[in-house]
């Protein structure tokens, strides 16, 4: 098993830059997420670390060793393609065997090795059948038997869960996640969806348009987005946005929200012109006496909880309560801020400012 | 209602038309193969039987065709032809029987391994040629690609016999004249731009995935290209090959002018069988069927792949 060091990559295709100097650490055994919206690089990125695509500069090391200019053939990893990329004229074990047949393992070796995967993943009475007929869950398993016949020093994969409907997603997550915490292998996976990055992830890289915006645990990045764009991507429904002018020194530990002050973790640099507060949902208490106004919208009932949305002077705030707390359309009430759990971010660049609740967080 | 659907249904042909595509189709069939079966059956013939007019629909069968075909004979005045000991095989019993004696081989086995050499040869050459610049066209970043298409399909913009004098002028230059090389090489020429642009159609509709998988799973480029890529263009290949070899076996004009002794082949020599009486129609007509025989054999062979790859992967998957 292998830590993964990215450091500066960049790739250029023609005029246009799909990856903008990327930079961030695998440890060894980590389940780490690539998450971004489509079209972002995340792929390209995958690609780079397998060495399917050289990078236009920037480096990769595996295991301290820079691979970035190496053949995909001599790098050691194995790679779930999302449309699993199963080669259709082998049979299961075929198709499971062909990483050991590239390295000489001798056939007994081949067909003891096959057979335990076969077992691991449970599709030891698939294996003599052709690849066509198998259906999704079994084909991922099959790209997964391929993956993880030969030990490889990590694993890439490519939004693995992406072609399967909705209910075997769940099974299937659960399964690779089970899969990893068993072997402990480095893996990177990839995926736009954030929940699943959340719900799987040892550590998750957000990017958008080319660039890493944050690096970090999903607590981490929840808790403290280091920028707008991540604060809006994570979460469902997103981080509420109060948008407002204002100014604060460094060390201050309110800022001037309308006609009150608004408590907030200490910040640790100074902050002025277009600000945002940024709160999540959960953090949005409904209180009477809260100097923060705002009437009643829309109260949407999810059982234990219930997302109220508030208009607020500040915008559309949106507060998850327990469903058994009232709350009627039209009432005026207060909203309680939850203090250490708040961001402050710069409106004209997205990023948050430094405060004592988010000094030790990694910023992309 | 019921009335209606079962009288008269919108995916269900009616009858009458029906029975007239039938006919259409057996009429057609008959045309195109009218010729053929009369080739076959004039194979067969006596020499008097195949110019016996009207034609004979039944007849005896005789491999008198079949046996000047392969020999050269002559004729032997009477009184000697007398005093020869008794004919010692069926084929000498034939020749005798046209008031002749074998004076030895023809040379048409000669000319048909020709066929095969150059036929064969010039399609092999013409599939791995194609397959790999049809693999690169289609994968990887080729300076001026699409002019570098073009140009390659520009050669069969115009027929390759206009430029039978600049080529017959060349090949005489090179020594390439009347040689296995040079026919391989000329119908390799004509057909290599049919086999990259049919090629890289169907390198196309393979998806990269399956090389990269096999790239990181430990295999060099040229391993996946051939333990991955190959077995799946397998279809495009052999509709190709076909389409090649059909050319090359079935080519007149440049072989009549390029080759004579050494490496002629089959269809410039087929009428020259004919002979210095213009009678041996049998002989010919048993040239024609043999010479169709590996065509056929091949595109018999290679039939389930030609039936899926004619429709160019529409189908796949
Ligand atoms: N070979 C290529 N040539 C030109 N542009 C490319 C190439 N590969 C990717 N791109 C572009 O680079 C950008 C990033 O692509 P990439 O596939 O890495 O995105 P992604 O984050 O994986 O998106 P998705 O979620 O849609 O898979 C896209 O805009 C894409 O069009
Ligand atoms: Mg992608």
């Amino acid at each position: 098993m292998a830590e993964i060091v990215i450091r500066n990559l960049r790739k250029d295709f023609g005029a246009f830059t799909a990856v903008k100097g990327s930079s961030f650490t695998i440890r060894d055994g980590e389940f780490f997420m690539l998450l971004g919206p489509s079209g972002c690089g995340k792929t390209t990125t995958l690609r780079m670390i397998a060495g399917l695509e050289l990078p236009t500069s920037g480096e990769i090391l595996i295991d301290g060793e820079d691979v970035s200019m190496r053949p995909a053939s001599q790098r050691d990893i194995a790679m779930v393609f999302q449309m699993f990329a199963l080669y259709p004229h082998m049979n299961v074990r075929k198709n499971i065997a062909y990483p050991l047949v590239s390295q000489g393992v001798p056939k007994a070796e081949v067909r003891r090795k096959v057979a335990e995967v076969a077992k691991i993943l449970r599709i030891d009475h698939l294996l003599d059948k052709g690849v066509g007929g198998l259906s999704g869950g079994d084909r991922q398993r099959v790209a997964l038997g391929r993956a993880i016949v030969r030990n490889p020093k990590a694993f890439m994969m490519d939004e693995p869960l992406g072609a399967l409907d909705a209910e075997f997603r769940e099974i299937m997550a659960e399964e690779l996640r089970a899969l990893h915490d068993r072997m402990h292998a480095t893996t990177v996976y990839v995926t736009h969806d954030q929940l699943e990055a959340m719900q799987m992830g040892d550590k998750i890289v957000v990017m958008n348009h080319g660039v890493v915006e944050q690096f970090g645990t999903p607590q981490d990045i929840y808790d403290h987005p280091a920028t707008l764009f991540v604060a809006d991507f994570i979460g469902s429904p997103a981080m509420n946005f109060l948008r407002f002018e204002g100014q604060a020194p460094a060390g201050a530990g309110t800022i001037t929200l309308g006609d009150h002050a608004q408590p907030l973790p200490r910040l640790q640099e100074p902050a002025a012109g277009a600000l945002v507060l940024g709160v999540r949902p959960e953090h949005v208490a409904l209180s009477d006496t809260a100097p923060l106004k705002g009437r009643i919208e829309a109260v949407e009932y999810l059982g234990t909880t219930q997302i109220v949305t508030l208009s607020t002077p500040f915008g559309m705030v949106k507060a998850r309560t327990p469903s058994t707390l009232p709350a009627r359309v039209g009432d005026l009430t207060g909203l309680a801020l939850n203090a250490p759990r708040l961001s402050l971010f710069d409106a004209t660049t997205g990023r948050a400012f430094r405060t004592a609740a988010n000094a030790g967080v990694h910023h992309g | 209602m019921s009335n209606l659907s079962s009288s008269w249904s919108v995916t269900e042909p009616s009858r009458l038309s029906k029975w007239v595509a039938g006919v259409v189709v057996v009429l057609y069939t008959f045309i195109t193969l009218l010729p053929l079966v009369w080739i076959i059956s004039t194979g067969f013939k006596s020499g008097q039987d195949s110019i016996s007019y009207p034609p004979k629909v039944v007849f005896e069968p005789s491999l008198e065709g079949y046996v000047n075909l392969f020999t050269t004979r002559t004729r032997v005045a009477a009184e000697e032809f007398q005093k020869l000991p008794p004919a010692e095989t069926w084929y000498d019993q034939i020749v005798r029987d046209q008031g002749m004696v074998i004076a030895g081989p023809s040379r048409f086995g000669e000319r048909f391994m020709n066929s095969v050499i150059i036929g064969f040869g010039s399609t092999a050459l013409s599939i791995l040629l194609g397959t790999l610049a049809a693999y690169a066209f289609s994968r990887f970043k080729v300076p001026l690609k699409d002019d570098l298409l073009f140009f390659i399909l520009s050669t069969r913009m115009m027929p390759p016999i206009a430029v039978a004098i600049p080529i017959y002028l060349m090949y005489r230059e090179l020594g390439l004249s009347d040689t296995h090389l040079g026919m391989i090489l000329l119908y390799t020429a004509v057909n290599i731009s049919l086999a990259v642009w049919l090629l890289k159609g169907f390198i196309d509709e393979i998806p990269r995935e399956y090389e990269e998988a096999a790239l990181i799973d430990g295999y060099t480029r040229f391993q996946a290209f051939r333990k991955v890529v190959l077995p799946q263009a397998a279809t495009g290949i052999a509709s190709t090959a076909i389409f090649c070899l059909i050319f090359a076996w079935n080519e007149y004009a440049f072989a009549v002018l390029l080759t004579s002794g050494n490496a002629q082949t089959a269809p410039p020599f087929i009428p020259t069988i004919i002979g210095v009486g213009g009678q041996d129609w049998p002989a010919v007509a048993a040239g024609a069927t043999l010479f169709l025989l590996p065509v056929m054999i091949f595109t018999i062979l290679l039939r389930k792949h030609l039936l899926r790859g004619i429709t160019f992967g529409a189908v796949r998957k």
